[in-house]
C-alpha cells in the first residue's frame, strides 16, 4: 500500500468562514457547472440585529441550560415568534457568525457576508429578508410597527440595496395601519433593487379587510408581486400549547400562510385583483395539495359563501407562486413529484435557499431532482423569478470566471 | 487505496478531530476514549461537512418508573457527530445516522504504526 502526503486541517483551529462551511455546497455548484444559467434565491436572510441578551450559566438541566445560552434568552420568551433555531450550539454559524472576516473592498459588511454565501452556492441574485423582524407585526404597538418598518426600509435601500446589484428585496409592509402600507408602496416602489412587497403572515389582521384595497390596487397597478413570509408565533394560542420548537416550526411555517391563502381566495382577491401575483414563501410545498383539495372539496358544497369565485379554489392558487424551502425531501420522490404537478412547479415554483437559517436548502435540491427536465430546473432556479421580477440575466464574477476558464481548455 | 498520513500520535488528543483531504475526499479523523474512528466528510443529508461540526452526546428523556417525564441528559457513552448545516446527527462509533440507521457515513480505517495515525483512503 503507498503511503500519501495529504493535505491535512484541525477544524477547531479554524476561524469561522463561510467559504469553508460551503465548500461541498461550492463543489456541488461546480460538478453541475451552475455557471451555464443564473440563479436567483427568492427567500434568504440576513440579521438586521445583532443584540441577543446573554448566557444562563446556572441552570441545572445541562440540556436546557444550552438551549438558554446558545438562544441567548429567546427560550425565556415563549410567546415570542422565536425559539431555538441553532438548535443549542449544533448549526455552528450561529454563534461564529460575528466574528467571520468579510473581504475587502465590500460596501458594507452585510453586503460582503451576503456574496460570501452566494458565490459558495451558486446563487447569482438573492432577495434578501429580515429576520427577528419576521414577526413584528405582532407588536400590540402600531406605530413601532410603523416607525420600524420604514427604518428598515430605508436603511435597506440606501445602504445595501443601491450598492449590490446582485441584492434585491420585497419590502416589509406594516400591515397593522393600513394606510402607512400604502404610503410604503408609494414611498419605495421605484427604488432600485426593490422588487416587491412582504406581508409576514404571522399577524392577527385578517388581509381581506377593506381598508387593504388601495393597497393591493396600488401594488395591481405596478406590476409588483406581494410575497406572504412565514413565520412561527409560539404565543398563537394554539401553538401554545406545543413544547417543542420543532413542533412550532414544523406546524407554524405552514399554518400562518395556510390560513390567508385561505382567506385570501375565499374572500376572492385574485377575482378583484387578476394582476396582482402573490408568492407564498418559506412553507415548505406540502400544504399546498392539502389546501387545494380541501378547499376544493368545501367550495363544491358551499359555493354560495364564495359568490366572487368563478373558477375551483385550486384554479387560483395554481397561478400564484411559491417558494421551494424548506422543501420535505424524506423518501417521498413520488408525493413529491405529484405536488410539483398540482402546482405547475415548472412556471409556479421559485428557488429559495432561506440562507443562513437552519433549515437552509441548497440548489441541489432542486438541480437533483430525477423527475425534472433541464429547462424545469432552470425556469425553478431562476428563470421563474427572472420573469416575475423583470430582472435582467446576470451572473456572478465568480461564475464568469468558471465559463471563461472552460472556454480556455 | 492509500494509508494517508493524518499527524503523529502524540499531537491528536482525546476528543480531537482531524480532517484530511486526499484527492476530492475529505475523510473526518476522531479520537474518542483511546479508539481511532474516521468517515467521509460528506453528510448524507445535502452534502455538508459532517465531522466539523461538534460532537456532542445523544440526548435522552428521563423518566420515571410510573411513565411521567422527569426532564433530559445527554448519555456520555453515545456521543454524536453533528453536521453543522442542519444538524443531523450520526453515532460517533459506527457513522450510523442517529433517527435512521440505515444511512451511515461512509467509514475508512485508521492504522496506527511507528508513532504515526494512517487512514487508508
Ligand atoms: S447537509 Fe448535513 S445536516 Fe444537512
Amino acid at each position: 500500500m503507498n503511503v500519501m502526503t495529504p493535505i491535512v486541517r484541525d477544524p477547531s483551529q479554524q476561524p469561522f468562514d463561510t467559504r469553508t462551511l460551503l465548500a461541498n455546497a461550492e463543489q456541488q455548484a461546480i460538478d453541475r457547472c451552475y455557471e451555464d444559467f443564473m440563479i436567483i434565491d427568492v427567500d434568504s436572510h440576513h440579521y438586521e440585529t445583532n443584540s441577543y441578551k446573554e448566557i444562563f450559566d446556572y441552570i441545572d438541566d445541562p440540556v436546557m441550560r444550552d438551549q438558554f445560552k446558545y438562544s441567548k434568552g429567546q427560550t425565556l420568551h415563549p410567546r415570542s415568534t422565536g425559539g431555538y433555531q441553532e438548535m443549542a450550539g449544533r448549526i455552528t454559524r450561529y454563534q461564529h457568525r460575528a466574528t467571520e472576516q468579510v473581504p475587502p473592498g465590500a460596501p458594507h459588511r452585510d453586503i460582503g457576508l451576503t456574496r460570501k454565501w452566494m458565490d459558495a452556492i451558486g446563487v447569482d441574485v438573492a432577495c434578501i429578508f429580515p429576520t427577528p423582524m419576521l414577526g413584528l407585526g405582532l407588536n400590540p404597538v402600531v406605530e413601532v410597527e410603523v416607525q420600524y418598518a420604514r427604518a428598515y426600509n430605508r436603511w435597506l435601500t440606501e445602504k445595501i440595496l443601491a450598492q449590490e446589484p446582485r441584492m434585491v428585496s420585497m419590502l416589509y409592509l406594516p400591515m397593522n395601519d393600513p394606510v402607512a402600507a400604502l404610503k410604503m408602496v408609494e414611498e419605495f416602489g421605484g427604488r432600485k433593487g426593490v422588487v416587491g412587497f412582504l406581508i409576514t403572515t404571522v399577524r392577527y389582521k385578517p388581509l381581506y379587510d377593506n381598508a387593504y384595497m388601495k393597497l393591493y390596487a396600488a401594488l395591481e397597478e405596478r406590476g409588483l408581486p406581494l410575497g406572504f413570509h412565514s413565520a412561527t408565533n409560539w404565543g398563537d394560542q394554539s401553538m401554545h400549547i406545543s413544547n417543542k420548537f420543532i413542533a412550532i416550526h414544523a406546524l407554524g411555517f405552514a399554518w400562518f400562510n395556510i390560513l390567508h391563502m385561505t382567506n385570501w381566495v375565499v374572500n376572492g382577491i385574485p377575482e378583484r385583483f387578476p394582476g396582482l401575483k402573490s408568492i407564498w414563501i418559506e412553507s415548505g410545498l406540502a400544504w399546498i395539495p392539502f389546501v387545494m383539495q380541501r378547499l376544493d372539496n368545501e367550495y363544491m358544497m358551499r359555493s354560495s359563501e364564495a359568490p366572487t369565485l368563478k373558477r375551483l379554489p385550486s384554479d387560483y392558487m395554481r397561478e400564484m407562486f411559491y417558494t421551494s424551502q424548506p422543501m420535505e425531501m424524506i423518501g417521498n420522490q413520488s408525493m413529491l413529484q405529484e405536488t410539483f404537478k398540482m402546482i405547475s412547479a415548472e412556471t409556479q415554483l421559485l428557488y429559495a435557499s432561506d440562507y443562513p437559517h437552519w433549515d437552509m436548502d441548497l440548489p441541489s435540491t432542486i438541480y437533483d431532482l430525477p423527475f425534472l427536465s433541464q429547462q424545469a430546473k432552470r425556469n425553478i432556479l431562476g428563470e421563474n423569478a427572472r420573469k416575475l421580477f423583470k430582472l435582467d440575466t446576470l451572473l456572478s464574477d465568480d461564475k464568469k470566471a468558471r465559463l471563461k476558464a472552460r472556454s480556455a481548455v | 487505496m492509500a494509508e494517508v498520513f493524518v499527524c503523529k500520535d502524540v499531537e491528536m488528543k482525546d476528543g480531537d478531530v482531524r480532517i484530511v483531504r486526499q484527492d476530492r475526499i475529505e475523510v473526518g479523523v476522531y479520537r474518542y476514549e483511546g479508539a481511532f474512528y474516521a468517515y467521509r466528510n460528506h453528510c448524507l443529508h445535502q452534502g455538508g461537512p459532517a465531522c466539523e461540526g461538534i460532537v456532542r452526546g445523544k440526548v435522552v428523556d428521563l423518566y420515571a418508573p410510573d411513565k411521567t417525564f422527569m426532564g433530559q441528559t445527554y448519555d456520555k457513552n453515545e456521543p454524536h457527530i453533528i453536521c453543522p448545516w442542519h444538524g443531523w446527527e450520526y453515532k460517533l462509533k459506527t457513522g450510523e445516522c442517529a433517527p435512521d440507521p440505515k444511512l451511515r457515513l461512509k467509514r475508512y480505517e485508521v492504522v496506527q504504526r511507528e508513532g504515526g495515525v494512517y487512514v487508508v483512503i
